[in-house]
């Protein structure tokens, strides 16, 4: 469905007393979905991944510049046609209620969205009403502003409007922030169902372990590239996780008694070899040499000199 | 040149535009100085001479150099408005920071006199103001001063009780820095450049407050010609086609008004994080 | 949603006299320092002509000999009836006097106040819109060529021209010399407004247009239009979209500078020789009326006040938010 190769992502700005600088925020990425499938991509606070997101749908803010290669369903993917299909094809459930107009009855933004997404102007009354009840709201919530919602409620809300029309890729910006485990396990659900209709969705989160409840493959996002991909069975014990972060990743998890295998990630390098030799137990002198280059291993890929 | 201008990046390019307005400034001064009391001259044969190359605004109807006349003018009309919004800024600065660190009382206090000067026009006050002074110099100056406060003043409160419940501020007082130590290290970095982008940007404002008063009659003699003195004069002289008196002295003050409109923008795009992104 | 809204009514009915009580005891202590002495205000040239009994006689007769306190007294008490005292240069009650001038100031001030509004509104929207482009940038360069502009200099430029070269407009006043303001057509009263009216939103669109422009490119960078993008959004429909979130501001912004307005008529009224308000208040203060003078400020005092009333009363009405916690919804 969806492929992406050696993405990057870079910004301009200017820090205090108007100095220029340039900002690689995502350098090397690669990602790639199948239809029917959760792809989770798990990534450390601020590590570009909304941008990704964001990047996907050609919506970054104008000093943003993009590299490398993206296919939608086997095509490259040009500006030109992202605009036809941003909405219609790739949908984005965005991460809060901030992302509804706070001025307009949440029926009537949905059924923007509904019309955007192609749906004739006469049937889109009905396949809001259908949205709304396939997320299990009230029909009196259309007449709602997005500020009577609550967490959860919201969580449908803004699902629904994404999926109101025919997209086949999903994006998913961490939906479960800011919810408690019952009504987050519900919206991971809702993607589930997604993905067992057919369609691809890609979820972009921080958490593993909700990531983990869900996915079918998990992308382990570092530094701004892809460090590792594996499948969300891989996760149950250490043998089949490659990558020194992963294992520290997986270490972490509460049911696995947190045990330190690397050290917090607090420096990259950019002086050439492996960006995280700083922080890695592992590293000998060929780390030092070259950046690794992501290499297959079984059902995944890893992007580590060892492994 | 020009390309080269677009070129150049933002500080640079900012940190010209901040010279270029202080050069004006100083040229008006200047020239003020050097040509001193020659618009004063009476010159009965040259008067109501058009502008040309020897007299670039013309001479009015008893032969004043228009030139002289202006910048005599817009010196006196900058003076008054430095003076003026400098009283103002203080005066926003005191009650700012009374308001926010000497107590309810205080804040309340000075929110409601904030609002009672916020309640009648600017002009309709300073109208008020420069006739209890019974007009002058004096008189506009006090009237400007006493009439722009209460936004600087709203502002500096409102930055001064931010900081004051900010995490940081709280922990420094917990770890046990004293007062002034904190007002030193934490508030003045925060307080000084938002005072003095709101100083810069008082400037323009007192300057045209006080140039519509003296342009209504209000303060100044036809002795010191301020601009507005010389406009309201060129006003008697609209129908008679003598166009110049009002177009030059006019420009001029735009002019001079949006250099530190300019200014001050340009300063608080210097100092102020939020206009970094772009 | 009644009971809040008489809450609402009732705060600011307490806050309105709070505050004329406030504007009255200020100004009349300003204006009774004024080293200019009313009786020579009013009698101006004619100084020589008056004699000293004369001179006690209207002294006497304003109560000008009492002492401050008494006389502040005495027309605190006549405010409370609603009595504003006799003008001294019109020699008539003070309230007839503002009536009548305001009156024909409100067709100056509303004609210039809906244009600027107006104007000034879709400019910004323009501006924001296509931040960084030839429009947005020839727009702001106007408009802050126009925040640095006198208001009096406008006029009298534009007096220059359409009046006194082109002949277009008239020189003076708001209806024909020599007829009465009931005389005068609907058409005459037009073209007599035309010039004042066009001075003010000239100036007046400056303010209006750099908000506007502002919350444009805020509600273009907000995550709903972010997410509205994302749905496939032209940048015409987001701004569709958000045109209620920027307007909101942009209506209140225009109820709440009433004052500059009113302070941009005095300085127009001025220049055009036009008989309201504002050229009353500077007569006023120039030949000493200080019953007038005191009335006019608080007077301009709830007229500002109403407009910023009005703007509270639109936001409360307006948005959800506030409707929610006024009790609207179930």
């Amino acid at each position: 469905m969806l492929a992406i190769q050696n993405l990057s992502i870079r910004f301009t700005h200017y820090t205090f007393g108007l100095k220029k600088k340039e900002v690689c925020v995502v350098r090397g990425l690669d990602l790639s979905i199948a239809p029917g499938q959760v792809m989770a991509v798990i990534g450390q606070s601020g590590a570009g991944k909304s941008l990704l997101a964001h990047a996907l749908l050609g919506i970054l803010p104008r000093n943003a510049r993009i590299e490398g290669k993206v296919s939608f369903k086997g095509q490259r993917l040009t500006p030109e046609r992202l605009a036809t299909l941003r909405g219609s094809q790739i949908a984005l459930i965005p991460q809060s209620v901030t992302s509804l107009n706070p001025l307009l009855r949440v029926g009537v933004q949905v059924a923007r969205a509904a019309r955007l997404s192609g749906i004739s102007q006469k049937d889109v009354p009905t396949t809001v009403h259908r949205a709304f009840a396939r997320y299990l709201l009230q029909k009196e919530v259309e007449t709602w502003f997005p500020f009577q919602l609550s967490g959860g409620m919201a969580r449908r809300v803004l699902t629904a409007t994404a999926t109101v029309g025919m997209a086949d890729l999903i994006l998913a910006d961490e939906p479960t922030s800011g919810l408690d485990p019952i009504t987050a396990g519900e919206a991971l659900g809702h993607l589930r169902e997604l993905a067992n209709t057919g369609k691809a969705v890609l979820l972009i989160t921080h958490d593993i372990e909700t990531a983990l409840q869900v996915a079918d493959m998990v992308t382990v996002f570092c530094a701004g590239t892809t460090v590792e991909v594996a499948r969300a069975e891989d996760f149950k014990g250490l043998g089949h996780l490659r990558h020194p972060y992963t294992r520290a990743l997986w270490a972490a998890l509460p049911t696995n008694s947190f045990i330190g295998t690397m050290k917090p990630i607090e420096r990259t390098s950019d002086t050439g070899g492996c960006p995280f030799r700083l922080c890695c137990n592992d590293q000998d002198a060929v780390c030092g040499q070259s950046a690794p280059e992501l290499k297959r291993t079984g059902e995944g890929w890893v992007r580590c000199h060892h492994a | 040149m020009m390309t080269n201008f677009l070129v150049l990046d933002r500080r640079t390019r900012t940190m010209m535009v901040i010279l270029g307005c202080l050069v004006l400034f100083s040229g008006i001064f200047l020239g003020a100085w050097l040509y001193g009391e020659q618009g004063q001259v009476t010159n009965l044969p040259l008067r109501k001479l058009p502008p040309g190359w020897d007299r670039p605004f013309g001479t009015d109807w008893l032969g004043r150099d228009m030139f002289a006349r202006t910048l005599k003018g817009l010196r006196i009309s900058l003076e008054i408005g430095l003076a003026a919004a400098t009283c103002s800024a203080g005066i926003a600065l005191a009650f700012g920071l009374a308001a926010a660190t000497m107590g309810r009382i205080v804040d309340v206090v000075v929110t409601w006199l904030c609002d009672v000067g916020m309640a009648t026009p600017h002009l309709v006050l300073l109208i008020l103001i420069s006739f209890a002074c019974g007009g002058g110099a004096k008189g506009v100056i006090i009237a400007v001063a006493a009439s722009h406060w209460p936004a600087l003043t709203r502002v500096i409160r409102a930055e001064v009780m931010q900081l004051r419940t900010s995490d940081y501020i709280k922990l420094s007082r917990r770890l046990g820095r004293s007062s002034t130590w904190i007002a030193r290290h934490h508030l003045l970095p925060h307080v000084a450049p938002q005072f003095l982008v709101g100083l810069l940007l008082l400037f323009p404002h007192a300057i045209l407050h006080a140039a519509g008063l003296t342009f209504l009659g209000f303060g100044m003699s036809p002795h010191t010609p301020e601009i507005g003195t010389l406009l309201a004069e060129s006003m008697r002289h609209l129908s008679t086609g003598m166009w110049w008196l009002a177009l030059a002295p006019g420009l001029a003050l735009i002019i001079s008004v949006m250099a530190f409109d300019v200014l001050g923008n340009n300063v608080r795009a210097l100092l102020d994080p939020k206009t970094l992104r772009e | 949603m009644l009971p809040q809204l008489t809450k609402f009514l009732f705060a600011k009915t307490i806050r309105l006299v709070l505050l004329v009580a406030a504007v009255a005891t200020l100004s009349f202590v300003l204006a009774s320092h004024s080293p200019i002495d009313p009786v020579d205000a009013y009698v101006g040239a004619a100084i020589m002509k008056v004699s000293p009994e004369q001179r006690q006689m209207i002294i006497a007769r304003w109560g000008l000999d009492r002492p401050p306190l008494e006389r502040f007294g005495r027309w605190a008490a006549q405010l409370a009836r609603g009595d504003f005292g006799v003008s001294t240069i019109f020699n008539e009650p003070v309230t007839a006097v503002i009536a009548k001038r305001f009156v024909t100031s409100l067709w100056l001030m509303a004609l210039a106040w809906s244009f600027s509004g107006l104007l000034g509104f879709a400019l910004g929207l323009i501006a924001g819109a296509r931040e960084d482009s030839l429009a947005d940038r020839l727009i702001r360069i106007y408009a802050y060529t126009m925040a640095a502009t006198p208001t009096f200099w406008v006029g009298m430029i534009l007096l220059m021209v359409f009046s006194v070269y082109l002949g277009w407009t008239p020189v003076c006043c708001a209806w024909p010399l020599g007829l009465s303001a009931e005389q005068a057509t609907l058409w005459q009263r037009l073209h007599h407004l035309l010039l004042p009216a066009v001075t003010l939103s000239l100036i007046g669109i400056a303010q209006i247009t750099l908000h506007t422009r502002e919350k444009t490119i805020e509600a273009l960078r907000s995550d709903y239009a972010v997410f509205a993008r994302a749905q496939g959004e032209s940048t015409y429909g987001i701004c569709r979209r958000a045109l209620r979130n920027v307007a909101l501001p942009a209506v209140t912004l225009q109820f709440a500078s009433l004052g500059e307005l009113f302070g941009g008529a005095v300085l127009a009224e001025q220049v055009f020789a036009y008989p309201g308000l504002g050229r009353t208040t500077v007569e006023a203060g120039i030949r000493g009326d200080i019953p007038l003078l005191l009335g006019i400020v608080l007077f301009s005092t709830i007229f500002v006040f109403t407009g910023n009333f009005l703007a509270d009363l639109i936001y409360h009405l307006v948005d959800p938010r506030l409707r929610k916690t006024a009790g609207d919804f179930s």
